[in-house]
């Protein structure tokens, strides 16, 4: 009766638990969308950067003409005039996402724009991946830690910064496909479940139609099965968990246009195929050694390994020459630059040259996850004890993404989820031992806790004290319990279906168990909560700023904060929407490649390079064009049919992305196609400076032209506030563009290319009284005067 | 008292509208000309010339040079399609025209004549430098030919030319061979070999020189032998044409009308050739030969009629143009079998000669390369003398739809047979194994 009976307390307070988690979890939803709209707030609801424009219009157009167009969509807008095949070279899962959704409210007579519901898309995602976070902290330490390590990734910087609102790119959707694959991983890990497998697969095809990352995905899982099969955890569930979903992931991943055949012929994923034969192996070796007698089982081993090794050597031959065939080793640029980090800046500038790519600085660290860089440590120890499956995962997870997150600022991302769950398993961890040493501690409870050996007492006296804490407890020591039992029993296969009985049996156990736990001070313990909190609340108070000053900002509105007020610095869209209006359908503009997708998607003109840096040589072309004296520069532009040119200067108000800095870029990239632009060219003595000291190529390059045209018009001196210098040359003259169009602040400039001219001229012999007649003319037909007339 | 100026108005717009209306793309032909002269008495001593003009249906506006009223545009409109500078030592030109309004004429798709002669002021040689002719820069020099010279009573220095050696173009110079050379008197001047739109139309033979005939040649001469034009044509890039001729003396009856005969030669032709020469040439200058136009640009898919907005790489399609010459009255049908269109994507990836059926349609029929991405069909026409016609038309060609491959291929079939014997073995191993025992 009284078992009865505390099996019904236990049940209830379960359920009160759970109503209570969901609660949490449902404020964990909220609070992980409400503080990513800052941006709304701040600013407006608008598209951020670059490649979320491009996002948008597609989805604007798979809303538009539907799945099937879209699959098959040619851009004849991008990349002039090869034409880029959409459908077959975008990852489409956030562009399906997001287009679903709005079909979704469309069809319950919600009619958003299909730019709101792009601009909500990572908000709404952020709370999704929150709660996938405790899915999958859950499995590995229980609904405590879940629930922190959810609360801790609803506001982590890191993951702010790729999913404020508007910021509609890959990473929003992809962040929670990888999370949520992890956790269906982990989930069939632990159970053995064929169904968890199967849905597993499908979350990999998510997330492979997500984004590029999840090769991330396909070598992680791989490891941590070869982890276990090393380390003897070889287990049936094992075998389920990966088996189905290197065949199902992989014939799914195959289906996504972009991927296709990558999926197994590139050497990213070699590793997954390998680690399937391996556990092939294993599993077959298992089962002769059930079959047979250890003696014949010793015989056949020496013989399958002796020939094994010779099958295994040539298999490796034929490998090795298979990938030292193809010219990068099979290897893309983008990973190889993972595995060698001075890969790219040494052979592809294209990739060096984003600063997404470059390796993070320490303080980037702190920026980004802030003080869960400290608590990952504790979170690792944590995870060893006691050592499950589950939680080697967590550990594997962690240490390859900090690798990775060394060697590229983008992957920050990959290690913010990984950061927050093991912070998350040690904040609760600690929680767990501080709490408990209060308990045993108090006056009330300490009475009953030294003498009492009932078990029904100590359940009683626990639902008195504070359910939370208490539930934590309750369900580490019953997890602790089963894994010793499981270590005893060969591991039950459907552990869901016995918690009841469990929970019965585990009542017994729990004296013993607790005594061996460790008990704290009771002072220690208060200070120690104390300080966590304290810790806690200095990583809101850091969340919250970062969400709100330094990750909000969409980057095509700027402001300043200044003695005088706010500035605020709309530009680009002045630009884009004067290019809408005052130029053809089909005119082409060229710009840097880093403008390529604003054009396209404000201004609907044609582009010559875009952000889809697809085709290294049409980029050298537009880099040499900007490196090149006007007269060159002309004759590419011309061979391309390119009307306008588009400058981004920063000079005038200190912006400091702008062309000019990023014209290094241009003149590696270009010369690494053509020859003739030589980088030592445009630099002074190693240095490079556009003041006075400035090499000639340098002065006389388009791209300084362009962005210096009449710039000594507006303070006299020509004084550059970005280079923080007075530029070098300050007079002179376009001979083969017109200046059509500059910004209120400087920072958009577009000019058109002149047309032939209508004469050739002969020997210019009596320049002089000429020159002065068409100056004269000109000057009447420009507004702007020119001082140096 | 306010009626007046509706009176005015009322008169003066239908002369507006006759002159916004005669130079239009639809008859090339220019209507009205300004003539500038030196002298009044240029218009007696030249009318032959001019009364040919007239005769074609010009309106000659005579003006001295330096005539304060003289304008070539009023309110922003030219006023004249067509100018003729007769008037070789105008240091300074009357009302508001300069060099760089005449040359402002010439970039806005006007045509002109300018005669030169050993007085050549600085504004004719000026302009004649924008155009690409560069006149000798010896003030007193004269083109001087001591073996190809005209026959004359008085054995003078040598400076009357009879030159025949002409450009070989009947677009420029008529059908009808000029049998008679064409005397010539006055400054020569050199073109620039890599300007592609000066034509070199009747040089002087090789022996020629450019020099002082007064003085003694004391350095060698700048100009000499072939190098020197005598008359050039320049074809701007907007089809406006100008005629460059070092000798106004050329274009005058006495010319037109002398006997001549070409030193070394027996034959003495009876009259010169100037008149043909400078007739069929200021034809060509004002466009009643040699001015095409392409019209009907259109292209499809063989057995459609529509023009498609994007082609498929592979298609098959038709393309057509219709070419038309302006006669001076009339569009006639252009006849050639030279004219070519490109399939150009950053190069030519179809370059096909157009087929024509002799009533102006050009048309050719090719197979979409395999290769996608923006293309444009493009016909660049330029042939000596005649207006370019550059016409480009952009088209985007798509690769494959996802359902327009081919469904099942022949060689993969012992795939598709492993896959489905797979299946089945699957299906029956599946069976035996939980079934059987």
């Amino acid at each position: 009766m009284a078992a009865l009976e505390d099996a019904k307390a236990s049940s209830l307070r379960f359920a009160f638990g759970n109503v209570l988690s969901a609660f949490i979890l449902l404020l964990i939803g909220v609070l992980a969308f409400s503080i990513r709209l800052f941006s709304v707030i701040k600013y407006e609801s608008v598209i951020h950067e670059f490649d979320p424009y491009f996002n948008y219009r597609v989805t604007q157009f798979l809303t538009k003409n539907g799945i099937y167009d879209f699959w098959n969509w040619f851009d004849d807008r991008t990349w002039y005039p090869l034409g880029r095949v959409i459908g077959g070279t975008v990852y489409p899962g956030l562009t399906l996402t997001a287009g679903t959704m709005w079909w979704i409210l469309n069809s319950l007579n919600i009619p958003l724009s299909v730019e709101t519901v792009c601009v909500f898309t990572a908000p709404v995602f952020s709370a999704i991946a929150a709660w996938a976070t405790f899915l999958l902290t859950k499995e590995v330490k229980g609904t405590g830690a879940g629930l922190t390590a959810a609360l801790l990734l609803a506001m982590v910087p890191s993951y702010i910064s790729r999913s404020v609102a508007g910021s509609y790119d890959n990473e929003a959707v992809a962040i929670f496909a990888l999370i949520f694959t992890f956790y269906l991983y982990i989930k069939t890990l632990n159970t053995g479940s064929l169904f968890y497998a199967t849905l597993n697969a499908l979350a990999y095809f998510y997330m492979v139609c997500s984004w590029g990352g999840y090769t991330f995905i396909i070598n992680l899982i791989p490891m941590h099965v070869l982890l276990c099969i090393v380390t003897g955890r070889y287990s049936s569930r094992l075998y389920i968990a990966y088996a189905p979903l290197v065949v199902l992931g992989t014939l799914l991943a195959a289906l996504v246009p972009v991927v296709g055949f990558n999926a197994v012929m590139t050497s990213e994923h070699f590793a997954s195929f390998l680690v399937f034969i391996i556990l092939h192996v294993v599993a077959l070796v298992h089962y002769i050694k059930g079959i047979l007698s250890p003696k014949m089982f010793k015989v056949a081993v020496t013989l399958v390994v002796s020939i094994g090794l010779v099958v295994c050597c040539a298999v490796v031959a034929v490998l090795v020459a298979l990938i030292a065939s193809s010219p990068t080793m099979g290897w893309s640029g983008r990973s190889l630059s993972l595995l060698d980090p001075t890969y790219a800046s040494k052979y592809i500038p294209i990739i060096a040259s984003v600063s997404e790519h470059q390796p993070p600085t320490w303080p980037s660290y702190f920026m980004d996850i802030n003080v869960l860089a400290f608590l990952v440590p504790a979170g690792i120890i944590a995870c060893f004890l006691p050592l499950s499956d589950a939680s080697s995962f967590v550990v594997l997870y962690i240490a390859t993404s900090v690798y990775f997150s060394g060697v590229m600022v983008r992957l920050m991302l990959v290690l913010a989820p990984a950061a927050c769950i093991t912070s998350g398993i040690a904040l609760s961890a600690a929680f767990d031992v501080f709490t408990r040493s209060i308990k045993f501690q108090l006056p009330g409870s300490s009475q009953i806790d030294a003498g009492d050996s009932g078990t029904g007492a100590v359940v009683i006296q626990n639902e008195t004290t504070t359910e939370k804490k208490e539930d934590f407890v309750k369900e580490r020591t019953s997890r602790k319990n089963e894994k010793h039992e499981d270590l005893s029993k060969e591991r039950p296969s459907k552990k869901n279906r016995k918690k009841e009985k469990e929970n019965v049996e585990k009542i017994s156990v729990k004296p013993q168990e607790e005594k061996r736990l460790l008990v704290l001070p009771l002072e220690a313990s208060v200070i120690g909560i104390f300080l966590l909190v304290l810790l806690g609340a200095f990583y809101v108070v850091h969340c919250v700023w970062a969400a709100a000053e330094a990750y909000s900002a969409p980057s095509i509105v700027l402001t300043s904060q200044s003695n005088d007020g706010l500035h605020v610095f709309d530009d680009f869209r002045e630009a884009y929407a004067w290019l809408s209006h005052n130029t053809e359908l089909d005119d082409k503009v060229a710009s840097w490649w880093d403008y390529g997708y604003q054009t396209t998607a404000m201004a609907n003109r044609t582009v010559i390079v875009d952000n889809n840096t697809w085709n290294n040589t049409h980029i050298a072309t537009v880099g040499t064009a900007m490196s090149s004296p006007e007269k060159a520069a002309w004759e590419i532009f011309n061979s391309l049919d390119v009307k306008y040119v588009l400058v981004v200067f920063g000079g005038l108000i200190g912006y400091p992305s702008d062309d000019i800095n990023k014209f290094l870029w241009m003149v590696r990239i270009g010369g690494g196609v053509f020859p003739h632009i030589k980088e030592p060219d445009y630099l002074r003595d190693g240095q490079y400076r556009i003041d006075s000291q400035a090499t000639p190529t340098m002065l006389n390059c388009l791209m300084y032209k362009l962005s210096y045209y009449r710039f000594v018009e507006t303070d006299g001196k020509a004084f550059d506030r970005v280079r923080r210098t007075e530029i070098g040359k300050k007079y002179f003259k376009l001979t083969h563009f017109d200046e059509v169009f500059t910004t209120h602040h400087w920072m958009v400039r577009i000019y058109k290319l002149k047309p032939q001219k209508n004469r050739i001229r002969g020997k210019a012999k009596k320049s002089k009284a000429k020159a002065s007649s068409t100056t004269s003319s000109k000057k009447t037909g420009s507004k702007r005067k020119n001082p140096w007339h | 008292m306010s009626r007046l100026p509706l009176i005015f108005l009322v008169a003066v717009i239908p002369f507006l509208s006759t002159l916004c209306t005669s130079f239009s793309p639809e008859k090339p032909s220019d209507r009205r000309i300004l003539v500038l002269l030196d002298d009044l008495a240029l218009q007696s001593s030249h009318s032959l010339f001019f009364d040919s003009l007239s005769s074609r249906g010009y309106a000659l506006d005579f003006k001295l040079a330096d005539d304060p009223k003289i304008g070539l545009k009023r309110y922003g409109q030219y006023l004249y399609d067509g100018l003729i500078l007769f008037a070789p030592s105008a240091d300074r030109f009357g009302g508001n025209i300069d060099s760089a309004a005449i040359v402002d004429f010439i970039d806005v798709g006007h045509d002109l004549i300018i005669a030169a002669d050993n007085s050549a002021s600085e504004r004719i040689r000026e302009i004649a430098t924008e155009c690409g002719v560069d006149f000798d820069d010896d003030q007193a020099a004269m083109v001087v030919d001591h073996t190809s010279y005209a026959v004359s009573d008085t054995e003078g220095d040598h400076t009357l030319i009879a030159s025949d050696d002409f450009i070989q173009s009947e677009v420029l110079l008529g059908s009808n061979k000029i049998e008679a050379p064409v005397l010539f008197q006055g400054i020569g001047h050199s073109l620039n070999p890599a300007n592609s739109l000066v034509l070199k139309v009747l040089s002087a033979s090789s022996a020629a020189y450019s020099a002082n005939p007064k003085t003694k040649l004391s350095s060698p001469p700048s100009l000499t032998g072939s190098a020197i034009s005598l008359v050039s044509v320049v074809q701007a890039r907007n089809n406006a044409r100008v005629l460059i001729s070092g000798s106004l003396s050329m274009f005058s009856n006495r010319f037109f009308r002398s006997e001549v005969q070409k030193a070394g030669s027996s034959i003495k032709h009876a009259k010169s050739g100037n008149e043909q020469f400078l007739t069929e040439l200021s034809k060509w200058v004002f466009h009643e030969r040699g001015h095409l136009k392409a019209v009907n640009v259109r292209h499809n898919k063989v057995g459609e009629a529509n023009e498609p907005s994007m082609y498929r790489i592979n298609d098959d399609l038709e393309y057509a143009v219709e070419i038309y010459e302006w006669s001076g009255k009339s569009w006639e049908p252009y006849v050639a079998n030279d004219v070519q269109v490109q399939f150009y994507m950053m190069s030519p990836y179809v370059l096909k000669t157009l087929s024509t059926d002799q009533k102006g349609l050009y048309f050719t029929a090719f197979k979409v390369p395999d290769v996608y991405g923006v293309f444009q069909f493009k016909v660049e026409y330029q042939q000596l003398g005649y207006t370019s016609l550059s016409l480009s038309k952009q088209i985007p060609v798509r690769p494959f739809r996802h359902n327009e491959y081919e469904r099942f291929l022949t060689a993969a079939f012992p795939y598709y047979g492993a896959s489905f014997s797979m299946m089945a073995g699957f299906f029956v191993f599946t069976f035996a194994y939980l079934y059987n025992k």
